[in-house]
């Protein structure tokens, strides 16, 4: 910037009150300051009229059409209180609100699972030797939408329970509760789909969520269990578009349609490569609006996998207390998921599940139909 | 209206030359789109081309930078809305409120323990980067006084006043670190352009709940000849982050895909306002994570924050070191014979993969034990463990593989391998390829030294 330019810009913010007092001893100034100050009051006067003369303009917030929409997905019929996920017809609220809010689902095992972190120990210990109990306690006491049964102790490698053992815990959980259920095997790719054939003939009629089908397993016995007792089924790939839609295309042809099939893109942790689940649930998402019909289905998220990571569980004074990083960790996990747009969230923390559903309630209202406080104050109002 | 390296060609001299180190103008093009080379790359151009070309490449949202010259952030840059799609820029810029009604020895020292704060995440220090005053107590005189101490530090400063006074008087102290000035509202417009000119700070523009607004404010300070502005449209909290998401989400949107002016600048939130209706400190704590996670997955560039509890922050760090990874390229170490202590042929031989986060876990762990071993690095593409397991990188004859092409074997008498916990499943198809004994250690790194001293005394 060269000297003249530098002194009119420098002149032009001066405070226009002061440039009036000069101007008061007109002739001696005009003198000294040569025509340049003329120039500047001047230009200043002038940018500052057409500053105000600017119009007002519109907003016009910038709401897109979308030539696809997500299948609504029912679960819970009979004895149960039904939800519903998906539905969206739209990415954002402000475009059009989502017809259902997140859902979150507790999980729940059939066996006492020794091996849970201490800050979820503490509120269900007393009822995790009874997986009716414990259901119960997640709804009754914190609220839960949903429970999700895992029969962990049907693993070979775990306590080997029977198809049929597994189908008595079903109907346990069945009795003590009025929620939908997800029905979760013990990731044992041979006995998994036994085992969630006899659960879903144990819980014939009350639609729950069967999870899940995958590439490694007989995906077609799952979907043929959900056909023949009239439930849904979790489609289960690894961070992976394309084998989703893969998976997603077979189960169709066994006969499953869209508003019965629920997909997990599979959930990497916070810190542990959550950035490609945000990723593909984006990309699942954006498919499903543009009108990929094999993509076109809510999605799930086993947000639980945070509690894997060792920022969430492992004891280290200068990280401060397991009690507080543990929920967070599943908070911000299962957050990040939620915005990225996953619809169901198997989570275990009754913190992390209330702050959750908080956010996700929010996405089913208008844009701007919600009191808000008025912030202008709070750089003096502000105090913690 | 993403620029093409067509686009971009038909303004370069197309002569080849390549002084650029690439083959061709058309290379070069691609690379500066790309932003792996930039214009000063080039030495053939000049004048019209040159301004023309910055014009195409500036991103869809504006670069501003502040604090003093050694120690700047920059915030901003970004060209997309989906990061998949290229990759953000800019991490968001992590700032701690600091009210100026305090004793200016615990100003001192709050700041140092903001500027000292660290968490270490796979082989990288994560850190805050600015410091927010706040002129809490209204007076310009305790302000300007606040500003005096933070300017000792020559460490990046956001001053926080709506009273172009106080603004004024800090500027006085602090204007030479070039501060972040918060904020010009309807109320102070012109007061706050004016300062920001004459004292050449970037400006962060306030309008609460009020796009329209926002709208033909920018329009007034763009007039006003203003190029670096920071917008914050409002954080409300609790029921009200729905209309918080919402507006973030129509800013981006619109100077990403419809590269309108008014909005093509950074978004600020403020977590720390989900304290105002607060109480209990570790429900407050989570709650501002929970928003500054929010605002980070919706395109936040820069938090003010509240907290400095460890446990608050590791969250937000770690979620913004994913976020700012970048999408091209895999995060990856080298696969082969990584050594550990004073190794020799007795040395125990540890599998993993070579998934950086995965390989930075270990080595931590390996290290913190005073571990003697050598750890095999498997290439699984930057897979973790159970992920490579799935995704079949993680095999028998991947590894039998490994274990022929590292030379291990010329380097150790035994032939036993330490997998994994995660990989256990694998174990008897490892065995079966590679003829080593296999071994299932700990599903967490951590419990290595342990593993290690026990098979020792066995």
């Amino acid at each position: 910037m060269d000297k003249l330019t530098e002194l009119l810009k420098l002149l032009q913010n001066t405070e226009s009150i002061e440039i009036n007092e000069f101007r008061i001893d007109v002739d001696e100034l005009e003198l000294y300051l040569m025509p340049v100050v003329q120039q500047a009051i001047q230009k200043t006067v002038e940018v500052r009229e057409a500053v105000e003369a600017l119009p007002e303009e519109e907003f016009e917030p910038p709401v897109k059409t979308y030539p696809g929409e997500v299948a609504q997905v029912k679960l819970g019929e009979g004895t149960r209180k039904p939800v519903y996920l998906g539905g969206q017809k739209a990415l954002y609220r402000f475009e059009e609100p989502q017809p259902n809010p997140p859902v979150v689902t507790f999980d729940v095992f059939d066996i006492p699972m020794p091996g849970l972190p201490r800050p979820i120990r503490e509120h269900f210990s007393d009822v995790m030797e009874d997986p009716g109990d414990w259901a119960r306690k997640a709804v009754k006491e914190y609220g839960a939408n949903m429970v999700t049964i895992h029969l962990i102790g049907t693993g070979p490698k775990v306590m080997d329970k029977s198809p049929r053992e597994a189908a008595n815990d079903i109907e346990e959980v069945l009795q003590a509760v009025d929620v939908p259920l997800v029905i979760g095997g013990s990731g044992d790719p041979e006995k998994d789909p036994l085992v969630l054939e006899k659960a879903a003939e144990a819980a014939e009629g009350e639609r729950c969520l069967l999870a899940s089908a995958n590439l490694d397993l007989d995906y077609r016995k799952v979907a043929r269990a959900a056909l023949d007792h009239n439930h849904a089924v979790l489609s289960w790939a690894i961070t992976d578009v394309n084998m989703q839609k893969t998976l997603n295309r077979y189960l169709m042809k066994e006969g499953l349609s869209r508003e019965d099939i629920v997909m997990d893109p599979t959930t990497c942790a916070l810190g542990y490569g959550i950035e490609f689940s945000i990723d593909v649930i984006t990309r699942t998402r954006l498919a499903a609006l543009k009108g990929d019909a094999d993509l076109q289905m809510p999605m799930s998220s086993g947000t639980t996998n945070a509690w894997g990571s060792r920022e969430a569980w492992m004891k280290k004074d200068e990280w401060g207390p397991t009690d507080y990083r543990g929920p967070l960790w599943e908070i911000v996990t299962g957050l990040t998921m939620m915005l990225s747009g996953v619809d169901i969230f198997m989570m275990l923390h009754p913190t992390s599940v209330r702050l959750l559903r908080e956010i996700g309630e929010t996405f089913t209202r208008e844009y701007m139909t919600t009191e808000t406080p008025d912030l202008r104050e709070w750089i003096t109002e502000l105090e913690y | 209206m993403q620029v093409t390296a067509m686009d971009v060609y038909r303004l370069l001299p197309k002569t080849n030359c390549g002084k650029c180190d690439e083959s061709s103008c058309m290379a070069f093009a691609t690379k500066l789109i790309e932003k792996e080379l930039t214009l000063d790359d080039c030495p053939q151009l000049s004048g019209d081309e040159r301004q023309k070309l910055e014009d195409l490449l500036a991103p869809a949202v504006r670069e501003i930078t502040f604090g003093p010259e050694k120690n700047q952030v920059v915030v901003g840059g970004d060209e997309v809305l989906y990061r998949f799609e290229l990759t953000y820029y800019n991490p968001t810029a992590l700032v701690v409120d600091l009210p100026d009604d305090l004793p200016s020895e615990e100003i001192r020292k709050r700041a140092s323990d903001i500027m000292n704060l660290k968490f270490e995440r796979t082989g990288e220090e994560l850190t805050l980067d600015a410091i927010a005053l706040r002129n809490k107590s209204g007076s310009p005189e305790k302000f300007a006084e606040a500003a005096g101490t933070l300017a000792e530090l020559n460490f990046p400063v956001v001053l926080c006043t709506f009273d172009p006074e106080a603004m004024r008087a800090a500027l006085e102290v602090l204007g030479d670190q070039r501060p972040l000035m918060y904020a010009a509202t309807k109320d102070n417009l012109q007061e706050m352009a004016d300062l920001s000119i004459s004292y050449g700070c970037p400006l962060v523009l306030f309008s609460p709940g009020d796009l329209e607004e926002m709208k033909n404010l920018t329009r007034r300070l763009r007039a006003m000849g203003l190029t670096e502005i920071i917008l914050d449209p409002g954080t409300f909290t609790g029921e009200g982050i729905g209309d918080t998401i919402d507006n973030f989400v129509m800013i981006r949107r619109l100077a990403v895909e419809e590269r309108d002016e008014d909005f093509r600048f950074p978004i600020m939130g403020i977590p720390a306002l989900s304290r105002l209706s607060g109480g209990d400190p570790v429900e407050d704590n989570i709650k501002e994570a929970t928003v500054a996670a929010t605002l980070m997955n919706r395109y936040a560039d820069i938090l003010i924050l509240g907290g400095t509890d460890i446990w608050e922050l590791m969250p937000i760090l770690t979620l913004r070191q994913g976020l700012y990874t970048d999408p091209r390229k895999p995060q990856t170490v080298d696969p082969g014979i990584y050594e550990f202590g004073d190794v020799d042929e007795n040395s125990p031989v540890i599998l993993t993969t070579n998934f950086s986060l995965t390989y930075y876990t270990v080595e931590g762990d390996l290290k913190a034990g005073d571990v003697t071993a050598y750890l095999l690095v498997l290439d699984t593409e930057g897979r973790a463990v159970d992920v490579s397991l799935a995704g079949g990188q993680l095999t028998g004859t991947a590894v039998a593989d490994l274990i022929k092409d590292s030379g291990i074997e010329d380097r150790v008498k035994d032939r036993v391998l330490i997998i994994p916990g995660l990989a256990a499943p694998a174990s008897g198809e490892i065995e079966d390829d590679t003829g080593w004994k296999v071994l299932v250690g700990p599903r967490d790194s951590s419990g290595i030294p342990d593993y290690l001293e026990k098979l020792a005394s066995e």
